[in-house]
């Protein structure tokens, strides 16, 4: 019944990411080559992981402007412990449970006091941000535990390097999938995005489980923030301040409502792959990045009028 | 049908909202096997009642007894649990599900074993198969139990909703004015499932300002007026006519209701 759902919802982005696919393979020998397919693929493996928490977010009606910041924070956390000779493990889990933490603190907001997703992750994206700075001195880290800098080693194929963040990642979406199309949870995370009254009439809680996508979204950037130290073994305070846009824009193009309760992560990993292969391929045809931000803006526009136009043709 | 027994009772039900007096004193009956219609006016203490049955709200004085037991409801979810569910007016119901998942929305069927236990896995099949099974048993006409609500009518959302009170309810349904955002065909549509769930020997109690309904559905009718029932009258004996007078004050409610026992005196 979901399965149906998904493909329905999810056929739009595919096909437009094929045809990206089509188009650069077409206009350039180089795109369809194993290790530039590894390339896009380790590019998307930070904002791929932060989407999935904004997709949770964003399908109980929400929206996330802190994760990027969230991830630095913890990628901060990380490092200078390490950096202080602190042991690497206790360091990761400690910036991971800050990450969770900070989720937790946006999601009692939203789920307690019933702010508005929008000003609560606005107010936590400048708190946080401030306090990566203030705790990192403004200084950058660089990198070199092994255990911290795991997700970046990988094995190579034929070419293509699949690392182990690659590999985080497949597995974080594969176990999102599973609870928001195979469990209860799941189907509350949709229902409350829907309705959230009827949510909260059939005996849904609704706070809970509000607090719940928060808390495991705060979880997820944490995973993000070791997945990006590994992709670059540097902590840098002044990383990622466009990844809350960047994957907002990928759920949208991903086919995920931003009125909530459409949507889910495999349009998201599509959204992602379809920013990331546009990307890559504007710059393997040497095209002005500029072109690439604008070719984004137009997806996401032209997502959202589907989806707006979808939303009212129900609604007749 | 008034020869069941007591289901669900109330005595002496006040509340009082700072100088306003939403109910003085009221009392309240439900039979087995029975549709039970509350009418009133506007501020007759129509929807305090409703709030009081439900467990919305608190009463400040009285009693409620269900199957002769003294209950207490601090909260609607104390009301679900001893098997009362509740429509609302307002279209309950979540429009991207499919009507399976809709009927089965917060208390979802897991898998046996380990899957449904460690894995939380939901039991879809089985779910669809038990939604099929009710809804056919109701003779509630549906596309597709995997289709989503929002591609049905208004009618049968409200459907949908009513299906999950009947589902779910071991006691009783109360439905508070559940036609009222709809149409003369598919309100007509949400009555033949009323009809259907007293069938199935579940009583409901019918909140309308709808006097054709109420006549057409309902067993016997509880007219509320400034706060008290005032009468307890059958379609049967009592015209249109003659509910509305008493609803309005126009004409006497009776001191003791219709089919009338030592219950509510």
């Amino acid at each position: 019944m979901l399965g149906g759902a998904l493909t329905s919802k999810t056929l739009g982005p595919l096909v437009v990411l094929l045809a990206f696919v089509a188009v650069f393979s077409l206009a350039t020998h180089t795109f369809l080559a194993a290790g530039n397919l590894s390339i896009i693929a380790q590019q998307s493996v930070i904002d791929g992981a932060l989407a999935i928490g904004q997709t949770l977010i964003m399908l109980t009606a929400g929206i996330d402007l802190a994760n990027g910041s969230i991830t630095v924070l913890g990628t901060i956390i990380a490092a200078r412990l390490v950096s202080e000779n602190q042991p690497a493990l206790p360091a990761l889990l400690l910036a991971i449970a800050a990450c969770t933490g900070v989720g937790f603190c946006s999601g009692s907001l939203v789920a307690r006091l019933r702010l508005p997703p929008f000003i609560v992750t606005l107010g936590i994206l400048g708190i946080v941000t401030a306090a990566a700075r203030l705790y990192s001195g403004g200084e950058s880290f660089p990198v070199t535990d092994p255990l911290l800098g795991w997700p970046g080693n990988g094995v190579t194929i034929g070419g293509a390097t699949i690392t182990n963040g690659i590999l985080v990642v497949v597995v974080l979406y594969a176990l999102s999938w599973y609870m928001l199309t195979q469990t209860g949870w799941g189907r509350h995370v949709y229902a409350i995005g829907n309705n959230r009254e009827a949510a909260r009439l059939v005996g849904i809680h609704v706070g809970r489980t509000l607090l719940s996508v928060y808390v495991l979204a705060g979880f997820l950037y944490g995973v993000g923030a070791w997945l990006a130290l590994g992709r670059i073994p540097n902590a840098d305070p002044n990383a990622l301040q466009s990844a809350n846009l960047d994957t907002i824009t990928a759920v949208v193009i991903g086919g995920t409502s931003l009125f909530g309760g459409r949507g889910g992560v495999i349009g998201t990993l599509i959204g992602t792959l379809i920013v990331a292969v546009l990307r890559n391929g504007l710059t393997l045809m040497e095209i002005d990045p500029l072109w690439q931000d604008m070719v984004t803006g137009v997806l996401v526009i032209l997502a959202v009028a589907a989806d707006q136009l979808s939303r009212e043709r129900r609604a007749l | 049908m008034s020869a069941g027994e007591i289901v669900f009772e109330a005595r002496g039900l006040v509340k009082r909202y700072g100088h306003v007096v939403a109910l003085d004193g009221a009392d309240f009956e439900l039979r087995a096997g029975e549709v039970l219609a509350v009418i009133g006016d506007n501020g007759a203490g129509k929807s305090t009642l409703t709030k009081v049955l439900s467990g919305a709200v608190i009463p400040d004085q009285g009693e409620l007894w269900l199957d002769g037991e003294r209950v207490h409801f601090a909260s609607p979810l104390d009301a679900r649990r001893r098997g009362i569910e509740t429509v609302y007016q307002d279209l309950a119901v979540a429009p991207a599900l499919d009507i399976a998942s809709n009927l089965f929305l917060g208390r979802e069927r897991r898998r046996p074993g380990v899957l449904g236990r460690v894995f939380r896995q939901l039991d879809k099949r089985r779910m669809r198969e038990e939604a099929a099974h009710y809804l056919a048993e109701l003779k509630f006409r549906i596309p597709s139990i995997g289709s989503a609500v929002e591609v049905l009518s208004g009618g049968q959302r409200q459907g949908v909703a009513v299906a999950r009170a009947g589902l779910f309810a071991s006691r009783l349904v109360i439905m508070d004015e559940p036609t009222a955002a709809l149409g003369v065909r598919e309100s007509a549509h949400v009555l033949d499932l009323v009809r259907s769930i007293r069938a199935r020997g579940l009583p409901v109690i019918l909140i309308s300002h709808n006097m054709p309904q109420v006549f057409e559905v309902a067993d016997r009718i509880h007219i509320m007026r400034l706060g008290r029932r005032v009468a307890l009258v059958t379609p049967t004996r009592h015209t249109m006519a003659e509910a509305v007078a008493i609803m309005t004050g126009a004409a006497p409610g009776e001191t003791r209701p219709a089919a009338a026992d030592s219950a509510s005196a």
